[in-house]
């Protein structure tokens, strides 16, 4: 038996080629989930690392362990730039966010502005984790001195890059902001950058509480 | 999807090839993954035929301790992650827009890149065979043999077996919130959530197991590649690290990835099953929260691949894995009761959904043996595993997936498959598959240990282990049929029209293979059954 052709027009307003993107009949837009989503796996390959970190400081006998080339606890407080960073990154978020409404409001100039000053801001964090980097070097923590060195450059290391990873992004977003192409009827991909960007903070916040603010363990006697 | 330039006819054929590489059509996009998915199945089904020559006998006939770790190897690795895994999610691609009646994917761009990136990732791993020996760790790539000289696997190959796995692992990643998007975002008027095909609802879960099991897993090749290249110390007991962290993560990630294996493949069946019984699928609503109950469930029961490690909880991994029991039981009934009183029309597809049912029981059902902790302890790591996971593996998605190919090949390529070839492919691989499958139970509880090249030939080993082999080959011969029927169906099968099963999803509405962006129309979807529903005049409020 064939089947039968008759079939119902689709009616205009719900043509499908209505539902491509760009046009998603309300709701969340389709570059903001898919944003959503991938922060959900990139939560997923940080907890990995997290994990990763906590088993071996869970096995280790004490922590900071002890750096077998001089004999002494590693010490992280030396690092003069680990402070002034952290409130630069929140402070990008916030930036972040006030370019975001900028642009909800149709205001091109606020948001050019505040987009300018977060990849800014961006920038200056990675530079000052250089200069930590070099300062922990110069100390004797590097990715081989152990489950210390190799944690704390790994985590610290990519969430390095998706610092960079979100710099780019926000680049990107601000050279098309100046070439004009957002507005405030479109601005998915401001909305999209500025989730990821407000994401990769929020992993420094953690990873800041984790390696500078937990109390470490000593060796029991 | 169509160029804005026209392209003269002159240049035709090269035009033709610029297309497809350049595409980003759903449709084109999941035949191409069929293809690629394909030629490593072949590759690695090779693979597979050394490794049961060497075996057939006892004795080093034909390779080397080390050649026979690169093959098994090889053989795992791409099988699983260049075969089945992109495989579905070729189907997946081709399939579910279609279903759902959407113009294409949410992201078409991203699709092609996730598409790429396979191919890629397929010809780093295989770099390793001219780079000095490839990975030889087996799939799983345990520390210490990844890390420490003279164990089995140092060399480059399994750096790039490393690479090639993140890239490949990306790419899912891509895959999964590309699915996720296009389902929730881009679905037909009328197609709510409730009436969206089985298939559909298993690449949800799918993608969701996706999204957040390989995200894990990349991270522990990462802390493998710092070690073995860096100097670092995650996996090194020696300088603090711990090797059974690397079992942990890795398998938080490998254990849902079989449901990722498995569920699409499911779905496939279940999208066979009641267009070839003539009735709806028994129990819709049940065999979705089946689905997700399995997904869900799947987070929970990693380390019953590491009891014998004794450094995990083992009754609770090991009631956790008894549980998935109860949603794959419902999801049997389903199947069973799908049938039950239907109008079987015993196609090629159908064989191979019913085979499906049968090999998936024996594994699942070993499976439960082996998530019983004394009984694991006894089989860990015999041919009992390799025995089980082939049931699951190659009779569950195998068979899912030759079903699928055989119901939407006509769809693909407007042409139907030969149905005497394709049933003589369905024994051919049902005598074969069992032939060297079956007897790998009793090898395992006779005690032969997995991943070895050589055996004693007084252990009482040797009548089974050649009949392993004779199956394989016997497989081997039912995939030659498969590519010869391939090749007859492409030049000249009979056309296939539009719809030729009767079917009752929104991709045998339109023409086969479809146009660009799918439709010019849609039916009324009132139902899970839309096409159904057309047919009958069912196009009222009920």
């Amino acid at each position: 038996m064939a089947l039968t052709t008759e079939t119902h027009p689709v009616p205009t307003d719900h043509n499908p080629l209505a539902s491509m993107p760009h046009d998603t009949h309300g709701g969340i837009s389709n570059p903001v989930l898919g944003m959503l989503l991938f922060i959900t796996s990139e939560v997923m390959f940080f907890g990995g690392l997290f994990a990763a970190y906590f088993n071996l400081r869970a096995n280790a006998p004490q922590w900071p362990p002890i750096n077998p080339e001089t004999n002494e606890v590693f010490q992280l407080a030396i690092l003069p730039f680990v402070g002034p960073a952290t409130l630069l990154l929140i402070l990008s978020s916030v930036t972040c966010q006030v370019a975001v409404w900028g642009i909800r409001r149709d205001d091109r100039t606020a948001f050019l502005r505040a987009m300018a000053v977060t990849v800014i801001l961006g920038i200056i964090f990675l530079v000052m984790q250089l200069i930590d980097y070099s300062l922990l070097g110069s100390e004797g923590l590097t990715l081989s001195s152990g489950s210390y060195g190799t944690t704390y450059y790994t985590l610290t290391g990519f969430h390095g890059a998706h610092v960079f990873g979100g710099v780019v992004m926000l680049s990107v977003v601000l050279y098309r902001g100046m070439a004009g192409q957002f507005s405030g009827r479109h601005y998915d991909a401001v909305e999209a950058a500025s989730l990821y960007w407000h994401f990769v903070d929020v992993v420094w916040i953690l990873l800041f509480s984790l390696l500078y603010l937990l109390p470490g363990k000593t060796a029991a006697t | 999807m169509a160029t804005t330039t026209l392209t003269p006819a002159a240049s035709a054929s090269r035009s033709a090839l610029y297309a497809w590489l350049t595409t980003t059509d759903h449709k084109k996009i999941g035949i191409m993954y069929l293809i690629n998915s394909f030629f490593f199945f072949f590759f690695a089904g090779i693979l597979a035929l050394f490794v049961r020559t060497e075996l057939a006998q006892p004795g080093l006939q034909f390779v080397t301790d080390q050649t026979y770790n690169e093959l098994f190897t090889m053989h795992g690795t791409i099988m699983i992650f260049l075969f089945v895994i992109p495989i579905l999610a070729g189907f997946g691609n081709y399939v579910v827009p279609l279903q759902i009646g959407a113009p294409d994917m949410a992201f078409p761009r991203i699709n092609a890149l996730s598409f790429w990136m396979l191919p890629l990732g397929g010809i780093l791993l295989l770099l390793g065979f001219v780079t000095g020996g490839t990975a030889a760790a087996g799939w799983t790539g345990y520390p210490p043999l990844t890390e420490d000289y003279p164990l089995a696997s140092t060399g480059t190959g399994q750096d790039l077996w490393i690479v090639a796995l993140i890239l490949i692992g990306t790419s899912s990643i891509l895959g999964a919130i590309n699915f996720l998007v296009t389902i929730f975002k881009m679905r037909a008027p009328g197609m709510t959530l409730f009436r969206m095909p089985i298939l559909v609802w298993t690449v949800i879960v799918t993608s969701v197991l996706v999204l957040m099991a390989t995200p894990v897993i990349t991270s522990a090749l990462i802390m493998l590649f710092i070690d073995r290249n860096y100097g670092g110390s995650f996996f090194d007991p020696r300088v603090g690290g711990d090797p059974i962290l690397y079992q942990n993560v890795f398998w938080f990630y490998s254990h849902p990835a079989v449901y990722v294996m498995i569920l699409p493949a499911m779905g496939m069946v279940s999208e066979i099953l009641p267009v070839f019984s003539r009735k709806p699928l028994f129990g819709y609503k049940a065999f979705i929260f089946a689905t997700a109950a399995i997904g869900a469930l799947g987070f929970s029961v990693w380390a019953h691949h590491m009891f014998t490690t004794g450094a995990v909880y083992l009754p609770f991994f090991s009631i956790m894995t008894f549980l998935i029991a109860v949603p794959t039981g419902v999801k049997m009934f389903n199947w069973i009761f799908t049938m039950w009183r239907g109008q079987l029309m015993l196609k090629t597809p159908i064989l191979f959904a019913i085979g499906f049912l049968m090999m998936f029981l024996i594994g699942g059902i070993n499976g439960a043996f082996s998530a019983s902790v004394p009984v694991d302890f006894a089989v860990h790591d015999t041919y009992w595993v390799v025995a089980h996971l082939h049931y699951v593996l190659f009779g569950g998605s195998v068979f899912g997936i030759m079903g699928g190919l055989y119901y939407w090949f006509p769809k693909m390529t407007g042409r139907m498959m030969n149905e005497t070839i394709g049933k003589a492919q369905f024994v051919l691989m049902f005598i074969g598959f069992n032939m060297t499958f079956f007897p790998m139970h009793e090898l395992g509880l006779a005690g032969m240990p997995r991943r070895i090249a050589d055996y004693s030939s007084t252990a009482g080993w040797n009548d089974l282990n050649m009949v392993a082999t004779i199956g394989g080959f016997t497989i081997a011969l039912s995939m030659a049929l498969l590519l010869w029927n391939i090749f007859i169906s492409l030049r000249s099968g009979e056309p296939a029209g539009d719809d030729p099963w009767e079917a009752n999803t929104l991709e045998w509405a339109t023409s086969s293979p479809p146009p660009d962006y799918n439709f010019d129309r849609l039916p009324e979807i009132r139902s899970e059954r839309p096409l159904f529903d057309l047919r009958h005049g069912r196009t009222a409020e009920h």
